[in-house]
């Protein structure tokens, strides 16, 4: 690893947020953000790990054409419970809650979040969620796949479908609240001096994710409300039978759910942009185009949820507004893609993993982009809705790029986190593993996908078959490459070795208190003067 | 061109060919810009790689024209796509005319299908080659979808309305028919056959076939078994109006709203008849849910086109299928 102190045996600091309490209540009563973000931590791993149990259980059975190691029934558990697993409890919360809890205090050059105990409240919030989908999970499971499709998750579903959305209608609001706690620190504990273009782009990410988070939200609470009121009381909301229109359900759906890929996808960005800027030791380039790029994906997030509705029978004239909006979208998204490629230039550009993590993101987030653009295309849209296409896409958009960013982000502030630094080289293989893994299993998966294969079949036509074999090979690869952090990085908690307050040599608040930081975060108010990756002056010309 | 390629898919339908053109070339863009930016990812990588801890770079000037660059050239590039791609989307929304009609049923897990002719069948649809076919689509119970790969057409079966699709086969064969919109239990196994025939053979088949009633007759069996001639008679003094020359008209209601006759109006007002009340009339009609199967509506629906309006001529006799122009023979590819 790339380090500036000659001396990584320093003892470190007497007293910090890890040590200054033990006992079980000192964590489930803590008020301290960085301790909650330790939580969410915790958490969404064990979802993570459930998540991908179930992943790697769909492609054994897809390995083969016939439906032979599970019941149909049970197939389509698994993808629904690996969807509503993934999506509600690993993807939305991973970076705003872990990454975002622990940091965006620390970059503020603030104490806490404005309300650390309704901070507090949130992971409870989602504890309580994910108990009430885990219920469900292990008294017979849910089948509607994670988008609960009306009518077939009102009137015919015989699984359990309400207690699962009610654990999601709670977490939405652990989201919620997180927004809210986020958008009103960014607002009111900056440091003296922060103002809001100084601030790093991680910030702004999160400050636009939240935005997404308290205004979609609660659209899809009151949704699964509905379905759970149609469902247990019989009313007609989505029902055609009772009078109401399947069709109204995704609308609402997705006008919280397309919006929710921006939750998931925003704060990833917000990741890299740190992780570009930290490992070429360059400001980024356009700083303020990148800002305002997320900002004005979230306003467009709220504009395209009729794209997923090409062919169920919209009007065209809405599916041609639909479509030309959603196009829009890719242009913030170039945006960042070519800022960040630009910040490399004339920069000093190590390779450390969490840089193999920015490269693979940048080649697997620009394939997601770019294949959303055959999903934007009316034309196009109807062959490739609804197949492996679409599977792919997506997971080259979550997996590609939010889970990279995720573990990219994991790593660098790891030694901010724990103390301790983790093993590189584990580190610089795991991330190598991660990426073939990752292209062996999805990029068959967009040649299936035009080819005609729909999603969510548990038995398919044998012509299929050796993209689906390849596909499961590619995942066992990803399956290892996931299982080696978890592994390497709980082993370094313990036999790691000592973090400096700066081991990379990288700027921004957070890498100037200790590691791990006080409770309090800094031991005086820190006071910025500066612009955001200030690792060269900039000249007064420059400035915008 | 691929025809025989296990990782395309076969083009068999007269919209084959344009979609594939406008996805070979997102294909085309998509390795240009992932190339481009894992090239320069490279280069700058390595160029610039950290020769020593101690590296502290220089500011680099950011050109504004450099980012109006980056905005106008992606801008450009997808307001093309857009255009092309809904260009594609309106031509497939369009059925022309003279396509042949064909009703469609999904049902868990099965498609249930009615030529106007009267045949039947159940996960099979036979189709003559070069004739234009238009599908109406609904559902008896959760939304499925109609996907016919080598077609590169698909669209919702939606319970409570009728969706349009049409294709025009260009390639005689079998080809697969999916259910894409995941509908429970065994929704892979709610799989079809697509049968494209030579339109001489498919007469054949017409012909061959244990045809019964043609729809519209069957809807006009229905129509008085269900005693809806009681109310619904051919003059005015019925309590429900009289529905000749209704289909395709617009109808005054109760409160002055004028609707469109067409397929979804006629099927809400017999299972739902108090949604829309005709002006001048009672709300007297009880609901038909559940009585009428969603075959049935569609053969109530199929006589109430034919019923032409007052001192019209009776209903035309229904025929099998003329392939759209003789003159040239089907068409290929």
């Amino acid at each position: 690893m790339t380090t500036l102190e000659p001396q990584p045996h320093q003892p470190p600091p007497r007293e910090h947020y890890l040590n200054v309490s033990y006992g079980w209540k000192s964590w489930l009563f803590t008020t301290d953000h960085k301790r909650i973000a330790i939580l969410y931590l915790a958490s969404v791993s064990v979802m993570f790990l459930l998540g991908g149990i179930f992943a790697a259980l769909i492609r054994m059975e897809l390995l083969t054409p016939p439906g032979d190691l599970f019941q149909a029934e049970t197939y389509n558990k698994l993808f629904t419970m690996h969807g509503v697993i993934m999506v509600f409890f690993f993807m939305i919360p991973a970076i705003p809650a872990v990454l975002g809890n622990f940091l965006i205090p620390i970059m503020l050059g603030a104490k806490d979040l404005a309300f650390p105990r309704i901070n507090l409240l949130s992971w409870y919030l989602y504890m309580t969620g994910a108990g009430f989908t885990l219920y469900s999970l292990f008294y017979g499971g849910i089948d509607t796949g994670w988008t609960f499709y009306t009518p077939y998750s009102t009137v015919y579903s015989n699984t359990h479908v309400v207690s699962a959305a009610l654990g999601i209608f709670i977490s939405g609001f652990s989201s919620i609240l997180t927004g809210l706690n986020f958008i009103v620190t960014i607002h009111k504990m900056r440091a003296p001096g922060l103002t809001w273009f100084r601030m790093p782009l991680f910030v702004w990410a999160h400050y636009a994710t939240s935005l997404i988070q308290i205004l979609g939200t609660p659209v899809i609470a009151a949704t699964i409300l509905l379905v759970a009121l149609e469902r247990v009381f019989h009313f007609g909301f989505f029902d055609p039978a009772r009078g109401g229109d399947p069709v109204l359900f995704q609308h609402l759906f997705w006008f919280y759910s397309h919006p929710a890929v921006y939750i998931m996808i925003l704060p990833a960005m917000g990741v890299i942009s740190e992780l570009v800027a930290g490992f070429s030791r360059k400001r980024i380039f356009g700083y303020h185009f990148v800002a305002m790029s997320s900002l004005a994906i979230a306003a467009l997030s709220f504009l395209v949820w009729g794209h997923h509705m090409f062919i169920s029978g919209q009007s065209a004239y809405a599916g041609l507004v639909f479509s030309a909006l959603s196009f829009l979208v890719a242009i913030p998204s170039a945006i960042k893609v070519f800022n960040w490629t630009a910040t490399l230039y004339k920069g000093s550009v190590s390779y450390d993993a969490p840089m193999l993590y920015v490269f693979a993101f940048l080649g697997l987030f620009t394939i997601g982009g770019l294949t959303g653009l055959f999903l934007a295309s009316l034309g196009l849209d109807i062959h490739v809705t609804d197949t492996y296409f679409v599977v792919a896409h997506f997971h080259y958009v979550m997996v590609g790029g939010t889970t990279m960013a995720y573990l990219g982000g994991l790593h660098f502030w790891w030694p901010k986190i724990t103390g301790k630094l983790y093993p590189e080289g584990w580190a610089r293989l795991a991330a190598l593993i991660v990426f073939i893994g990752f292209n062996l299993t999805f990029l068959p998966q967009f040649v299936l996908g035009y080819l005609g294969m729909p999603r969510r079949y548990h038995a398919y036509p044998e012509e299929f078959q050796v993209l689906h074999v390849l596909s499961s090979a590619g995942a066992t690869i990803l399956g290892v490459g996931y299982l080696l952090p978890m592994v390497y990085m709980v082993w370094s908690m313990r036999y790691g070795r000592h973090a400096s307050a700066n081991p990379w040599g990288a700027k921004g608040l957070e890498w100037e208190t200790s590691s791990p930081p006080p409770t309090e975060n800094f031991e005086r108010q820190p006071i910025v003067n500066q612009e955001a990756y200030g690792y060269a002056p900039i000249p007064a010309e420059a400035h915008v | 061109m691929f025809s025989n390629s296990p990782f395309f898919p076969e083009q068999a339908s007269s919209f084959a060919r344009d979609v594939d053109l406008l996805y070979f070339f997102l294909v085309a863009l998509t390795a240009f810009f992932t190339l481009l930016i894992a090239g320069l990812v490279a280069v700058f990588a390595i160029q610039y790689r950290r020769r020593s801890p101690h590296d502290r770079p220089d500011y680099v000037v950011e050109p504004k024209a450099l980012e109006i660059a980056w905005i106008a050239v992606p801008l450009a590039i997808v307001v093309v796509i857009f255009f092309w791609s809904a260009y594609l989307y309106v031509a497939i929304n369009r059925p022309p005319r003279n396509a042949l009609d064909v009703y469609v049923v999904g049902k868990r897990w099965m498609w249930k299908v009615q030529h106007m002719t009267g045949q039947r069948e159940i996960n099979e649809l036979h189709v003559p080659l070069g004739v234009p076919v238009k599908l109406s689509l609904t559902s008896e119970d959760v939304i499925h979808s109609f996907y016919v790969p080598a077609f590169r057409i698909k669209k919702d079966a939606v319970p409570g309305r009728y969706n349009v699709a049409w294709f025009e086969a260009t390639r005689p064969g079998r080809y697969h028919l999916f259910c894409a919109e995941y509908c429970g239990t065994k929704h892979s196994t709610m799989i079809g056959w697509i049968d494209v025939m030579e339109p001489a053979q498919f007469q054949a088949w017409l012909a061959g076939g244990p045809a019964g009633a043609s729809l519209a007759a069957a809807g006009q069996k229905l129509f008085s078994d269900l005693a809806c001639v009681t109310c619904h008679r051919a003059d005015t003094q019925g309590r429900g109006p009289n529905l000749e020359g209704v289909f395709g008209k617009p109808v005054k209601l109760e409160g002055g709203a004028t609707v469109i006759a067409d397929e979804e109006y006629i099927r809400e007002s017999i299972v739902t008849p108090s949604a829309k009340i005709v002006a001048g009339y009672q709300p007297v009609m009880p609901t038909y849910q559940g009585l009428v199967s969603e075959e049935g509506l569609l053969q109530l629906i199929a006589y109430i086109q034919t019923l032409k309006g007052p001192g019209g001529e009776a209903p035309p006799p229904v025929t099998g299928p003329e392939p759209r122009d003789k003159a040239q023979g089907p068409r290929r590819p």
